[in-house]
């Protein structure tokens, strides 16, 4: 299993330095709000490929806002250990560096082959009160964890689109074989990426009928896109010539628009209870939180199986949100994974369930790392 | 050098000058040399029926350095991009399709970046190109998305080129 065993922080956020060690499979950081507990979380995720679980970039993980800063990991395996580390660039302390084993990396892919982390953030529960971008860049997420090339087919999907947006607002530039041109750019890369998305439902889908998640009440996910409707009558192919045809036909609309009004920028991921068949929207909070406890622990299967290694889960505030049935069956689930966990809450009370469990106290001001005992 | 810049300096910034004044595009396919037509268009070991479309010089040039192609090149100046308000006629693309109703060429190989634009510019071509009587032909897989061609290693540019269709 692959497990982190050493955490060093240097003028990370809040913390001037910090040096933690980890003997167990699951680790409680508690402290009051302030203490520096989600930078804690967010050092960690900063060891796998990716900006972190805040997005941030380069110099505002600065203390004070001032690079340098470091955060380093020792990591072991059923192979022996290594040691990540990443931090402010020597000579260009806005970027971001890695190392491996001292070794300074070129890019991000060695980081991926090596460790992976997943994440519950209390800024998620947003996702079922936001608009559908919201849950797409989430989805997006999920599947570039397993699908590196993903971003790309967005990203060309996306400017292929924007070509195809300004090209329709100027009269004077709308040559018909300019426009076919960058529509087939779309139907391209818009069906790739559908494809990718829908392959990932699937197997997220199997995995949670599956039991992954435990007692857990597992949600049920599905794609609201035109692109995945299509895929669910055809091949890829004939998929990618009807998406031309409906751009083709949807011109003089989308020109009095001023804007592409359908495509897979616009889908939406849509959470069901499963047990109870009902949509998310119409779930209570908690619900809503125990859908995504779900979908995020089916992910974490989903990478594992993957890549041969389970990724480091990383749970910020997440029991304070669930009652008492709903944390039992958290943590039983979480020891059922094959994977290292780091739970965070100011309340140390609500863990007590957890079997075997380490505990650290970051206090305000000065964290230091005291084990409870 | 630098004790007396001026003594070395003048002389070079002179010679690059008249380098560069020496320097002209060729009128029939766009490259940068001293001669124009350029040397390659006039080179009788080359095969004028096969002319390839390269987005710009570098490219010809990244082409030519791997000896990836015997015909001849057509350099467009660039690619479609509605953004940054680079259409048709700001590309070298009236000369491409006078060029394929000459008897003399068969094929026109597009040798365009794998980049959203390099894409949609191949396919605008293809497009225009479909009444002429040649055969249009596209670069291969091997260019990755985002690649430019001058950053392949000549390896996977001549096998991309030899696996065109
Ligand atoms: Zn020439």
């Amino acid at each position: 299993m692959l497990r982190l065993s050493r955490l060093r922080l240097t003028r990370f956020r809040n913390h001037a330095a910090l040096d933690l060690r980890f003997g167990g499979r699951a680790v409680v950081l508690t402290g009051p709000n302030g203490a520096g507990k989600t930078n804690v979380l967010e050092a960690i995720s900063l060891l796998g490929a990716g900006r972190g679980l805040r997005g941030a970039r380069g110099a505002e993980m600065a203390m004070d806002g001032a690079p340098p800063w470091a955060v380093s990991g020792h990591f072991e395996d059923h192979a022996g250990g290594f040691e990540i580390g990443t931090g402010s660039e020597e000579g260009n302390p806005d970027r971001r560096a890695w190392r491996l084993d001292g070794e300074k990396l070129r890019g991000q892919a060695e980081l991926a082959e090596r460790v992976a982390t997943v994440w519950i953030t209390p800024q998620m529960d947003r996702l079922f009160q936001d608009s559908a971008g919201g849950r797409r860049r989430f989805l997006d997420r999920l599947v570039l964890a397993l699908e590196p090339h993903h971003a790309r087919e967005v990203a060309a999907y996306e400017t292929a689109m924007a070509h195809r947006n300004r090209l329709l607002a100027d009269a004077r530039r709308a040559d018909p074989a300019w426009l076919n041109a960058v529509e087939d750019a779309m139907a391209r890369h818009g069906i790739a990426a559908a494809a990718s998305r829908r392959a990932l439902l699937a197997r997220l889908n199997a995995a949670l009928e599956g039991g992954v998640a435990g007692a857990f009440p597992a949600a049920q996910l599905a794609l609201q896109c035109p692109a995945n409707a299509l895929l669910d009558t055809m091949p890829a192919l004939a998929a990618e010539e009807a998406l031309r045809e409906a751009l083709r036909a949807a011109r003089p609309r989308d020109a009095a628009a001023g804007a592409s009004l359908s495509g897979p920028h616009r889908a939406d991921l849509l959470f069901t209870h499963a047990a109870r068949g009902m949509p998310a929207a119409q779930c209570s909070t908690g619900e809503q939180k125990a859908l995504l406890v779900s979908t995020v622990l089916a992910h974490a299967a989903l990478i594992a199986r993957a890549r041969g290694f389970a990724p480091l889960l990383l749970l910020d505030e997440v029991p304070a949100h669930l009652d008492a049935a709903r944390r039992a069956a958290l943590f039983e689930a979480l020891a059922a994974l094959p994977g290292q966990a780091f739970l965070t809450g100011t309340d140390a009370a609500l863990f007590a369930p957890l079997a075997g469990g380490e505990y650290f106290s970051l206090d305000e001001g000065e964290p230091r790392p005291a084990p409870l005992g | 050098m630098l004790a007396d810049p001026q003594a070395l300096m003048l002389p070079l910034s002179d010679a690059l000058r008249a380098a560069a004044e020496a320097v002209t595009p060729c009128r029939i396919c766009g490259n940068l040399d001293a001669a124009d037509p350029c040397r390659i268009c006039t080179n009788p070991e080359r095969d004028q029926g096969l002319v390839c479309v390269v987005e710009g010089v570098a490219d010809l040039w990244a082409l030519e350095r791997a000896h990836a192609h015997p015909g001849v090149y057509h350099v467009l100046g660039g690619t479609l991009s509605a953004l940054s308000g680079t259409g048709p006629e700001e590309l070298r693309i009236a000369p491409l399709l006078r060029r394929a109703e000459d008897d003399q060429v068969r094929e026109v190989i597009l040798a365009l970046p794998a980049t959203v634009e390099g894409a949609s510019t191949a396919h605008y071509l293809q497009d225009r190109l479909a009444g002429a009587p040649v055969t249009v032909t596209r670069l291969a897989q091997g260019v990755p998305i985002g690649g430019s061609l001058d950053a392949l290693d000549d390896g996977t540019l001549a096998a991309a080129l030899r696996a065109r269709r």
